[in-house]
């Protein structure tokens, strides 16, 4: 059993690792075939991982990569893709702003007034083409696209000033949220402020890991999604699951765009960020799914964004992030996958080999022993 | 297995896609590196889009330019990244002015709370921001354009060139800045020939869906338009506006360019017999003038604002067919004395 776990653990760390490597070695290839060197700019984006201000904005960051992946992450476990979690936490993020400048509770029930807020906005999103699926046998993925688009709209209708945008120049705003939604951050003085909801990230990847391994609604979410015609052989209703897969996903990614809604900008303006939503299922990827692998993933993709913009100042162009950023999504397909059928040749190498010395043992004894052997 | 595998595939090809469609804005940018010594100067950070995009990046960039060679400093041009947050660009920011560059200029009103933010930080800078006036401090200029009264006198230009009483306007993204010019020019129509119908157009909500960067979006809406018998159309769109101007040419009718003198560009040179003129809005000079304004001692603070009185939008004349027009001169001529006066009041939204 111990023996079995460390090929597993081998098995999960050597298809990043080989992507990384692969990624690396092929940014650096492109590097020397534009002419520059290709160990500086890498020198230079570990260099900027050590000062504290970076490391602050690579950790606000994370926060919000990794809720999104998290909500990617869900889907991918019940074998749905949820490229919609974009337009559910713009959507979510901006119904959050608005009721964060509307209504003014004191601060214990203004803010979990505003995750709710943004949990069902988001969970209704992605529930919609949740239920379209289950009753039309729409795919998801043609839904959540379509509905990202409606997303748009619906913030660009939103925002117009006899519906709840407020003008600040040449900017389109909601109005600035009353104080008792924001959340504190932690402040680190010249450093920078870490927000608050960092540790609502960090609680949230608790909860998948729970929710997922040791719940039997968890057990029946993987079991869909490994095989939906032997779940629903063994009771699971299929239909109800994809439902509530797709709501739990676009409730999570309601949440992706808190962080700095709650934490910096305290109102949703053209600056949002957009895109988190689509960063997520490449970091879902990289990180298998796994609340520490896609921990990991989302602080390396924050690292590559924000460790990036020094190169401009060196002479570097700092799209090789960007580059390197797609060089990593692309080899950990690859990667994975050979990871995958190498240790499936291992495994049958193994077995084929504990056959064998069955046999030889069963030469000897008899046909009982071979069948232990197994 | 099998599916899983090839969902995962799926997943890394739309993660790829979007990675390679985000990964179009930049071009190589040279910037000089922070070790060399030296006397710095003008910093400008370019809003998304960045360099490259014939319009008012490229505009600020031209600025820059001029300010490097006439002064001999040391100057830098930076790229935003896709999705990033204020605290980025505040970062970037705070990064120039600790190098030592003065003036620092965000181009682009996304960059408000950042330049606020920096400025307070380097109180000692001087720090620039085009296309928004909300930022109050000691050491911010707020560069800032009355972009509506260049299109005032090209709704003017429209409705005296139009036979067909119809024209088109064409918005790259529905954002306020952009509305700036669609009221200018509905306005300036509608004095001039009320019986004038002005289309207007928008083509995409937000900027991330390339608005302003995708001549095809552009060459469509404006095919439509004409279409529905407009004969002139005026596309305040940045590179989409290439695409507006190619079907105005295509169909043989004028098309009203915008931000720099479109009849001069050397990418447009095909089409430079249907471009009437250009609602011009000076973003270089405005950069130029800081830059000279901080050389000078005496920088510029507060709301610097371009009009059609201090010259920094206008409208172009370099189309002979256009500039030969005397009824056409004299109109925009009484309109645009008009404007300066005040008796005419340009609305903005």
């Amino acid at each position: 059993m111990k023996k079995f776990d460390k090929e597993r653990v081998l098995l999960a760390v050597a298809g990043p690792v080989i992507a990384l490597a692969v990624a690396f070695v092929l940014s650096a290839i492109v590097l020397v075939a534009s002419g520059k060197n290709p160990v500086e700019p890498f020198a230079v984006m570990f260099e900027q991982a050590g000062f504290s201000d970076i490391q602050v904005l690579i950790i606000n960051q994370a926060s919000m990569y990794y809720i999104a992946a998290l909500a990617v992450a869900i889907g991918f476990r019940m074998n749905l893709f949820n490229i919609g979690v974009d337009g559910q936490y713009q959507l979510a993020a901006m119904t959050a702003a608005v009721v964060g400048a509307h209504a003014d509770l004191p601060a214990a029930l203004q803010v979990p007034l505003l995750l709710l807020t943004a949990v069902l906005t988001g969970a209704f999103w992605s529930g919609i083409a949740g239920v379209l699926k289950v009753t039309r046998g729409v795919s998801e993925v043609v839904a959540t696209i379509m509905l990202n688009a409606i997303a748009t709209s619906v913030i660009a209708y939103m925002w117009l000033p006899d519906v709840f945008g407020v003008k600040v120049g040449n900017n389109n705003t909601t109005g600035e949220m009353h104080e008792s939604g924001w959340i504190p951050g932690i402040d680190l003085g010249a450093a920078g402020e870490i927000y608050g909801l960092v540790l609502l990230a960090v609680l949230l990847g608790i909860g998948y890991w729970v929710v997922l391994n040791r719940t039997r609604f968890g057990f029946d979410l993987r079991a869909s999604g490994a095989s939906s015609t032997a779940a629903a052989a063994s009771g699971v209703d299929p239909g109800r699951m994809v439902l509530t897969a797709m709501l739990l996903s676009g409730g999570i990614a309601g949440l992706a765009g808190l962080p700095i809604l709650l934490g910096d900008t305290h109102t949703y303006s053209l600056n949002f960020p957009t895109g988190i939503g689509f960063l997520g299922i490449g970091i879902a990827l990289l990180g298998r799914n796994s609340p520490v692998g896609i921990a990991f993933a989302s602080l390396l993709w924050a690292w590559l964004d924000k460790a990036s913009p020094e190169l401009d100042f060196h002479g570097y162009d700092k799209e090789i992030a960007v580059i390197m950023q797609g060089l990593i999504v692309l080899s950990v397909v690859v990667s994975y996958e050979a990871v995958r059928e190498w240790g499936l040749r291992r495994q049958q190498r193994r077995v084929g080999a504990e056959l064998a010395a069955g046999h030889v043992l069963g030469a000897h004894n008899n046909t009982t022993k071979e069948v232990a052997g197994r | 297995m099998r599916r899983i595998s090839r969902i995962t595939v799926a997943g890394a090809a739309t993660a790829s896609l979007a990675l390679a469609l985000s990964a179009c804005g930049g071009t190589s940018t040279s910037a000089g590196s922070s070790d060399s010594k030296g006397d710095k100067g003008l910093a400008i950070a370019y809003d998304v889009g960045g360099k490259g995009d014939q319009s008012f990046n490229d505009a600020a960039y031209a600025g820059l330019e001029q300010a490097k060679k006439e002064f001999g400093y040391q100057t830098a041009d930076v790229e935003p990244t896709e999705g990033e947050t204020g605290a980025d660009k505040e970062q970037r920011l705070v990064s120039l002015a600790k190098q030592g560059y003065n003036p620092v200029i965000g181009v682009g009103y996304a960059y408000a709370s950042a330049v606020k933010g920096a400025a307070e930080k380097f109180p000692d800078t001087t720090f620039g921001i085009v296309d928004d006036e909300t930022i109050n401090a000691k050491n911010v200029a707020d560069l800032v354009f009355n972009e509506e009264q260049a299109s005032y006198l090209a709704g003017v230009a429209a409705a005296k060139s139009s036979k067909s009483k119809v024209v088109g306007f064409v918005g790259g993204v529905d954002i306020p800045l952009i509305h700036k010019f669609q009221a200018g020019f509905a306005q300036g129509v509608k004095d001039t020939d009320p019986k004038v119908k002005v289309l207007s157009q928008y083509l995409t909500q937000t900027a991330e869906e390339g608005g302003f960067a995708s001549p095809d979006k552009g060459k469509t809406a404006a095919e439509g338009q004409i279409e529905k018998k407009a004969d002139v159309v005026y596309a305040a769109a940045g590179l989409s506006g290439q695409g507006v101007i190619e079907a105005a040419a295509a169909k043989k009718v004028w098309a009203i360019g915008v931000d720099s003198d479109q009849y001069e560009q050397e990418a447009l040179a095909k089409y430079k017999d249907s471009i009437l003129t250009s609602a011009m809005k000076d973003v270089a000079k405005a950069v130029y003038s800081l830059a000279k304004s901080v050389e000078d001692g005496k920088p510029e603070t507060g709301i610097v604002r371009g009009d059609l009185k201090t010259g920094e939008v206008s409208l172009s004349n370099s189309n002979p067919k256009f500039a030969d027009d005397a009824e056409l001169q004299e109109a925009i001529k009484t309109a645009k004395e008009k404007i300066i006066s005040g008796e005419i009041k340009v609305k903005s939204s």
